[in-house]
Order: C-alpha cells, then sequence, then structure tokens
C-alpha cells in the first residue's frame, strides 16, 4: 500500500496557553513543538498497515521550515518519504491550506503513483477547524470519514470502525480513500535510537504551494474565560480523609 | 433564512440539535432541514424550539447516516432554498457533515463557534483552551457551533413540513454506516456522575485498582490522563482531555494529575474538582475546588475506607 499521512506542526503549550502581544497568535517564546496525538496516531497507524501489508508511507506537511523536525519524526518512526510544503508568517485558513494539500498530492501521485490511502488527524490541535482532510478528499473525489478508530484492510475495500453515542458504527469504504483517525486506534511507538538516526538521512521533498486564501479571516486571539475559584485545601496526606468524606456528603456525592 | 441541519440518529434528535435551533431563532427567521425518512416524526419537537418550517428530504439512500450523503444533501439544499446561514451541532457528526457542504460548495466554514456578534463569530481553539474571533467573507455562512455554548431553551412554534427533493449519485452510498455494534448498557465515561482518575502519579496499572475501588464506593467509573494511556496503563476510551473525552460529572477527583491545559479542558465542565496531589503547586491543585495535599497511594484508600465507615454507621 502507498500511504500518505498529513501532519501539522503545534506549539506544545503546558499549564496555560499565552497570547503573543499582537493577538494573532499563541506565544511559543518557552515552548516546544509536536504534532496533534490523532496526526500522532494517524502515523503509527500508517506504520502498522505499511508492516502488515508492504508499500510505503510519506509524511505531508504545509508549514514553516522548522516543521522539518515534524517530518523527521514521522520519519522516525518508519514513515519513508517526507514532503514539506513551506509557508512564511501566519498559518494559512482551512480552504486554502486544503488547496495547497490536494494540488501537492496531485503531484506527488502525478510523479510516483496513486496513493491508496491517505490519512488525516480527526481535527488539528491549535485551529480544530475540522474540514483541511474533508476538502482535501472532494478536491480528489476520494471518499472520507472522520473520527475513526480502527482500520482492517480486506482487499480493496477498508473496514473503518468510529465511535458514536450509540455504540461503534461500521463504515466500508473502497480504496483509494481518505480516512480522519482520532487518537486510541493505536498505541503511537517511541523512535528507536536506529529510527532516529535514519531520520536524520531522509531527503525531504520541497512543494511549492499555492493557493488563493479562503474567506475566515482570523482577527484575534483571545484567552477563553477561567472560573477562578479559590481552592479549599481539605488537608495533607489520609489524615484528610474525614475532612473529604464531609465534603462528600455536603454536596449530595455520598448517596 | 437561517437554515439548521437537524442531528438525528435514525429518527432520534440529539440534545445538541435543540441548542442550534434555540441559537439560530434568536439571530432570525429559522427553518430545519431534516435528512431521512426517519426523521419526519421531529417536526413538532423542532417547531418546540422556535423553527416555523421543516424541510424534509426523502430518499432510499439515506436510509442511515452516511457523510459523503448528508454533505451533499446540506449542499443541494443552500442552493435550492438560499440561506443566509447554515447551522449545525459541533459535534462529530455536525462538523463532518457542514464540512462536506462547505467543500462541495467551496465555502468558508467555522467551526465550533460559542458568539454570534457584531465584530464577527467567536469560535473555539485548542479544544476549549483558547478563543478565536473571526470574519467570514461568503454569500452562505456555514456554521457549527460548541456544544453546551447556547441553552437549549424553548420558544413553542407550529412549524410546517414541506418536502425537498434532492438528486443523489448512488456512488455516494459508499460512507453510509454498515453495521452498528449497540453499546451495553451503564455508566459511561461520558455519564458517569463521579469520575476518579489517575495520572502519571499513579506510577502502574495496578496502582489504579485502590481508584477503582473508591469509584465503585461512590457509583463512579475511572478516568485518566494521557500520559497514563502512553504508557499503556489503561485504554484510551478512559482518557479525559482534549483528544479524549470531555467530562461533565458532579465530582471530579484528580489523583496524581498535573492538570496540564489539554487535560483541563476536558475535566473543567464538572461541578466539583477534588485534586490529589504531592505538589500544591500543580495547576490541578490551584485550580480545583478542593485538594488534598499528600501520596494518593495512601489518601485514595483512607477515602474509600472512611465512605465505608461512614454508610455502615448510618442508621
Ligand atoms: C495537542 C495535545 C492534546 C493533548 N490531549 C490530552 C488529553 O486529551 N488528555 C490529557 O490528559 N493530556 C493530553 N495532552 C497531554 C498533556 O499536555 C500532559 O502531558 C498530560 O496531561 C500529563 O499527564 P499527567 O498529569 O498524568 O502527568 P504529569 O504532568 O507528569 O503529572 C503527574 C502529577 O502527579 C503528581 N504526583 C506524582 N506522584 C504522586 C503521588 N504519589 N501522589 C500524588 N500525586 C503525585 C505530580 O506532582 C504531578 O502533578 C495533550 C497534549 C497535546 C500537545
Ligand atoms: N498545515 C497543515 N499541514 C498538513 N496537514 C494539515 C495542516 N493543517 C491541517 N492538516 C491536517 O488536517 C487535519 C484537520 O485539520 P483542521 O481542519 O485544521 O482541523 C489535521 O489533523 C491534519 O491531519
Amino acid at each position: 500500500m502507498r500511504i500518505l499521512v498529513c501532519v501539522k506542526r503545534v506549539p506544545a503549550p503546558g499549564a496555560r496557553i499565552n497570547i503573543a502581544a499582537d493577538g494573532q497568535a499563541v506565544d511559543t517564546a518557552f515552548l516546544g513543538f509536536t504534532m496533534s496525538p490523532h496526526e500522532e496516531c494517524a502515523v503509527e497507524e500508517a506504520v502498522q498497515l505499511v508492516e502488515k501489508h508492504g508499500g510505503e508511507a510519506t509524511v505531508l506537511t504545509l508549514g514553516p521550515a522548522e516543521a522539518d523536525e515534524q517530518l523527521r519524526y514521522a520519519a522516525s518512526l518508519g514513515v519513508a518519504n517526507a514532503v514539506l510544503l513551506p509557508i512564511t508568517g501566519p498559518d494559512w485558513d482551512p480552504q486554502r491550506t486544503a488547496a495547497a494539500i490536494a494540488a501537492a498530492i496531485t503531484e506527488l501521485e502525478a510523479a510516483d503513483g496513486a496513493f491508496d490511502l491517505i490519512l488525516f488527524g480527526n481535527e488539528s490541535a491549535d485551529s480544530g477547524g475540522f474540514q483541511v482532510g474533508v476538502r482535501v478528499a472532494h478536491a480528489l473525489a476520494r471518499p472520507i470519514v472522520n473520527g475513526i478508530k480502527g482500520i482492517e484492510v480486506q482487499g480493496d475495500v477498508l473496514v473503518a470502525r468510529r465511535e458514536a453515542d450509540v455504540g461503534v458504527e461500521v463504515y466500508e469504504v473502497p480504496l483509494p480513500a481518505v480516512l480522519g483517525v482520532k487518537e486510541g486506534i493505536n498505541l503511537p511507538r517511541y523512535p528507536t535510537l536506529k529510527g532516529r538516526l535514519a531520520s536524520k538521512k531522509v531527503a525531504v521533498a520541497q512543494v511549492l504551494p499555492d493557493a488563493e486564501p479562503g474567506g475566515q479571516k482570523m482577527v484575534t486571539l483571545m484567552p477563553a474565560a477561567e472560573q477562578v475559584s479559590a481552592t479549599v485545601i481539605l488537608g495533607t496526606g489520609p489524615e484528610a480523609a474525614a475532612a473529604v468524606v464531609d465534603m462528600l456528603e455536603e454536596i449530595g456525592v455520598l448517596k | 433564512m437561517i437554515l439548521v441541519v437537524v442531528e438525528h440518529d435514525r429518527g432520534t434528535m440529539s440534545p445538541a440539535s435543540w441548542e442550534a435551533l434555540a441559537a439560530a431563532r434568536k439571530l432570525g427567521e429559522t427553518h430545519a432541514l431534516t435528512i431521512g425518512e426517519a426523521a419526519d416524526g421531529l417536526v413538532e419537537q423542532i417547531g418546540a424550539f422556535g423553527a416555523t418550517a421543516v424541510h424534509q428530504v426523502h430518499d432510499d439512500l439515506l436510509g442511515d447516516y452516511g457523510p459523503e450523503l448528508w454533505g451533499e444533501v446540506v449542499a443541494q439544499a443552500v442552493t435550492a432554498l438560499n440561506p443566509t446561514m447554515v447551522l449545525t451541532t459541533g459535534t462529530d457528526r455536525g462538523n463532518e457533515v457542514m464540512a462536506h457542504a462547505a467543500a462541495i460548495l467551496d465555502l468558508p466554514m467555522v467551526a465550533n463557534v460559542v458568539e454570534f456578534g457584531d465584530g464577527g463569530l467567536v469560535r473555539v481553539r485548542w479544544g476549549g483552551s483558547l478563543l478565536e474571533r473571526c470574519t467570514l467573507e461568503a454569500p452562505t455562512h456555514l456554521v457549527t457551533i460548541a456544544h453546551h455554548a447556547f441553552a437549549a431553551d424553548e420558544s413553542p412554534n407550529s412549524a410546517t413540513a414541506t418536502q425537498l427533493s434532492v438528486q443523489l449519485d448512488p456512488t455516494l452510498g459508499r460512507t453510509v454506516v454498515r453495521d452498528r455494534v449497540e453499546r451495553a448498557a451503564g455508566v459511561t465515561l461520558a455519564t458517569a456522575p463521579v469520575v476518579v482518575s489517575g495520572g502519571r502519579g499513579v506510577g502502574s496499572a495496578e496502582g489504579f485498582a485502590p481508584l477503582q475501588e473508591l469509584a465503585t464506593a461512590l457509583a463512579g467509573v475511572v478516568g485518566c490522563s494521557r500520559a497514563v494511556t502512553n504508557l499503556g496503563w489503561r485504554n484510551h476510551t478512559d482518557q479525559v482531555g482534549q483528544t479524549g473525552t470531555r467530562i461533565a460529572p458532579d465530582l471530579y477527583i484528580a489523583c496524581g494529575i498535573s492538570g496540564a491545559i489539554q487535560h483541563w479542558v476536558g475535566a473543567m465542565a464538572s461541578k466539583k474538582i477534588l485534586a490529589i496531589n504531592t505538589d500544591p503547586e500543580a495547576n490541578m491543585v490551584t485550580k480545583a475546588d478542593y485538594a488534598v495535599i499528600g501520596d494518593l497511594h495512601q489518601v485514595v484508600p483512607a477515602i474509600t475506607a472512611e465512605v465505608r465507615r461512614r454508610r455502615a454507621s448510618r442508621p
């Protein structure tokens, strides 16, 4: 199978998210960077499918030159090829991002053959637009289902599972296909030393993105309202148990 | 006119749809779109939340949910009815269907809106820990609203139903639900009144046994942080947070969890939060309603014992 995974470089905030003075981005001065857990699982799924069915996995991102870090991380887990669509300045809006990714995929497929499966995260960790994968699938005229937590290849059909309020829904999607996956589909591996060394040697291909801005424009970021409540310290160590159970009775949890 | 796409599962309307109808009604004249014959019985319920008309779409292909078909129906409804805004639920299905419609119509789509204002729309980012004000340049605004951001208040109206005809390509049936495995009855992480959650501080998979005992004593369930799922101590179905489950129990007990923002957004809707942590400066402790400073391996069993003792001594 030829599998493509699309990931996005995002900051990894800790206890809180600070906004830059101009209100246009997260203040990343003291932050590391990562990809969404959903996308990490998409990478793991691609590697597992290749281990099982043969073929090759490719990872792609549209982002700053520094997104090389996320591409190489994927490579260290077993992805063979990496593609960067370099941009400078602020994030592109979802329509523009999707158009550029779809065009790049068309170019990659013209050179090396079609991808059987393209994986996206269910939503990006930072902007959470819930749409880039769906737009790319439509541009390529391929089926897509989001929220996938289980993939099984049966010939030229994918059996894909998704969790809903009512239970598990099962889809049978013909290949070539696109899926948006959720964390929990697998347990991503950690890179091995060998994997890390190999990832340094992977040649990152570049495709220059070119697409018109879409109709959604960010004006400013704002902190979410925080409920500030002074914490009542009920005690220290096991001696606090009586005070805890008093509280449970008071709030009506102890029935 | 604002068109609300009603989210339903085989004719059962989702509570998030009530919120969508109530939110839309405050913005202008509201019509509803129901997809599939199974939803025909919803007209009265839709009217109760203030819609004046229901556009019903019937087709043999629409027997069960399918994202591509539903998106195609919404796109054709936009072309036929020309609404100024299409609004639906910011749920797995709602966001998915709207994204399909947006892709077909080549229009922008704004997910998880929490406020409609003069300066533009306000939406959530980072699973709810950050807000974004944005503007939309489009003939029809495609919007989903964040769950729980708008009250599902009623404003009874009698809605009239009409049929809307669509042309559907049978190949789109390729993404219709083929089968489903119903969930066993019982409390789930999302619905439990009490959640006892453990983080890296629990130390091992076995370390969760005392947390399970406390949860059982309080008729609750066990949850965990992502550090725990990554270590393979618990299944991801137990994970609370941005990429896990959002919960809103009466009481959340966070044991050995530092309170990273991505964990906090999943737990912040809890009515009360009790943090048990060795570190008095941990974010979970400073944000919680109550805290016990100490080793969870001693504190948790002591609480369970005290719960049992009090119960036993009741008349
Ligand atoms: C995009 C993104 C999405 C994410 N989504 C999620 C998510 O959905 N859910 C989630 O949980 N995380 C999520 N994370 C990860 C998150 O950032 C944190 O890494 C994670 O929540 C940390 O888990 P923890 O609190 O268990 O571990 P730690 O941060 O290591 O905290 C352990 C805590 O245990 C305390 N402790 C240690 N020993 C004891 C003891 N004996 N008794 C009492 N206390 C003790 C310590 O003081 C500390 O506070 C996400 C991250 C990213 C970047
Ligand atoms: N800049 C990007 N580069 C590569 N993939 C992206 C990018 N932005 C979004 N994606 C992919 O699209 C998915 C959905 O993103 P979004 O629509 O922003 O929620 C993400 O989980 C990624 O897999």
